[in-house]
């Protein structure tokens, strides 16, 4: 068997991009004031998150996480958290939508320069069982501006 | 050791490949593969026998009958039940377990009492006891487990000093491979009054299992994780403790006359069977047992062991692998984890191998918090499973080491 080189798909799945994100999580740990938060967890593979948001005048003014899990999952969170910041609800949401629709497949939405970094979890569509990793920030994002 | 490749070819799905590789199929702890034998006894049933079982006058249901309840006795022989009508037809492990809370559970706790399970016990041998002590405000108590990932036997013995009614524990562990010391556990609680419960889901497949010499009162085990078919799986019980059991389920089958108000039951074990049982299933065992009796359970055993014995080595070989489970005589289930990758990442990259593991808290979240890992990696080994299947396994855990850059600490 050849072990020597990854398969593309696996390769473009786990990007360096990815890996940093995984290994120095952006935003991690304990938020001070605030105002939203939510756990949420995959107990299927134990993927597990803590979203925190500071939220004044319909803007995410702050926002951190606590969790532990996939790399997948890891990453995602880590990438949103840096996108959120500063941003009204409503935007936050559309980009939640996008990430969504990136991890159907959408190509127009892989794209797409809003979604930044996360860009790099566009692999990701092509490991159904691994899209439930890269939405489980973005499900924990929308329940808690939801409630 | 098994000539495993020329068994593979009894197995159909295991001709298959997967990501254009073979199929290296290691997660036999969930569920395993069926042969050929097995998959045209289901169907010659339907084909030949099917009727509605323990109902019909005419010859064929007759015939349909006799082919469940010689599946019955054939799976009593399996385990040297102590009569064919204290084997009890469940849709597996955790309904034969669940039968035991619901029935002899509800019957005989009372508030205070209290319960006794273990930190490797699957959740299907945990949660209803949880639920039945909660129930009638009985206690349950976790037996801890050693360093090593064996029952802690000082701690085990604490545990009875309370006088428990019932204590449960696994056979082997799911997560990780411990063979644990049955009989002694049985005499130990025994010695208490107290009533065994034994989860034989990773035992009966894989080992020579004899209930009586292991005394245990109650044996849960499931069929699909032993060539036959997923919904069957059986409680094997003292027949004087179950014919004393109220029963578990209502409706048809399970009487014996029926009045407006109130019913009396049928005798054991079609008390505890209401309704139309999985025949199919049953049918489908009887054929897997045939299958595992003429390899043999001994040299099943010792050919997973030295699988396992094998992996561990060259498991262990990589830097930042981290075996858990005992060292030495352990039945055929190796979890690990390596580094910081994520035993999910890991099953992942591994599939695009073609080599199927299970990644995740294996249905044992206590146990997982005691290892301090929120999830492990495992191979668990069949009797198809081969050298070059753990071979797969080590180059292809080295590609993911590549893969995510990992650099031993």
């Amino acid at each position: 068997m050849d072990t020597s080189l990854p398969e593309p798909r696996l390769s473009a799945l786990y990007q360096e991009l990815i890996l940093d994100h995984y290994r120095r999580p952006r935003n991690k740990g304990a938020l001070e004031g605030a105002t939203h938060s939510v756990s949420l967890n995959n107990p299927l593979c134990g993927d597990e998150i803590d979203l925190q948001l500071r939220v004044d005048g319909a803007v995410i003014k702050d926002v951190r996480f606590v969790g532990r899990g996939c790399s997948i999952s890891q990453a995602s969170a880590s990438m949103m958290t840096q996108l959120l910041k500063d941003r009204p609800v409503p935007q936050a949401l559309a980009l939640a939508e996008r990430m969504s629709a990136m991890m159907q497949g959408d190509e127009a939405a892989a794209k797409d320069k809003t979604l930044g970094d996360l860009r790099a979890l566009a692999g990701v569509s092509k490991f159904p069982v691994r899209i439930k990793c890269a939405l489980l920030p973005w499900n924990a994002l929308t329940d808690a501006v939801k409630t | 050791m098994l000539e495993a490749a020329r068994l593979r070819a009894d197995f159909p799905l295991l001709q298959r490949q997967e990501n254009g590789r073979r199929l290296v199929y290691l997660d036999n702890a969930a569920t395993t593969q069926k042969p050929e034998a097995v998959l045209a006894a289901i169907a010659d049933y339907y084909r030949t026998t099917n009727a509605n079982v323990h109902r019909g006058a005419y010859g064929l249901a007759i015939r349909a009958t006799e082919a469940y309840e010689a599946a019955r006795a054939k799976l009593a022989g399996f385990v040297n039940a102590w009569a064919p009508e204290g084997v009890v037809f469940t849709r597996g492990t955790t309904e034969a377990i669940n039968l035991v809370a619901g029935s002899y559970g509800r019957a005989n706790l009372r508030r205070g009492d209290s319960v006794v399970v273990t930190a490797m016990d699957h959740h299907s041998n945990l949660v209803p006891w949880q639920i039945l002590c909660q129930e009638k405000g009985a206690t349950l108590r976790m037996v801890e487990i050693t360093e090593d990932g064996r029952i802690d036997l000082s701690d085990f013995g604490a545990a009875l000093e309370r006088r428990p009614k019932l204590v449960a524990f696994p056979y082997v562990s799911n997560a990780l491979g411990t063979v644990n010391p049955v009989a002694q556990l049985v005499k130990l609680a025994h010695a208490v009054e107290a009533v065994v419960v034994v989860d034989g889901a990773q035992s009966t497949p894989h080992l020579k299992v004899d209930v009586q010499a292991l005394d245990c009162d109650f044996y849960a085990l499931s069929g699909h994780k032993m060539l036959a078919p997923m919904g069957s799986g059986a409680l094997v019980a003292k027949p004087e403790l179950l014919d004393a059991m109220p029963p578990y389920h209502g409706g048809g089958e399970m009487i014996s006359r029926v009045f407006d108000d109130h019913s009396t039951y049928n005798k054991i074990p079609h008390k505890f069977e209401a309704g139309t049982p999985n025949v199919e299933a049953a049918v489908g065992l009887a054929a897997a047992i045939d299958y595992l009796e003429t390899i043999g359970l001994e040299r099943i055993a010792a050919h997973e062991q030295a699988l396992a014995q094998a992996a561990i080595d060259q498991l262990t070989q990589i830097d930042g692998v981290t075996v858990y489970g005992p060292r030495g005589h352990r039945a055929g289930v190796v979890s690990f984890t390596y580094g910081d990758i994520h035993p999910h990442d890991i099953a992942t990259i591994l599939d695009q191998d073609g080599v199927c593991i299970r990644a995740g808290h294996h249905c044992t979240q206590p146990l997982m918090r005691r290892l301090n890992v929120p999830a492990t990696a495992r191979a668990s080994f069949y009797l198809y499973n081969d050298l070059d299947d753990v071979a797969a396994l080590a180059g292809s855990l080295v590609k993911a080491g590549a893969l995510f850059g990992y650099v031993p600490a």
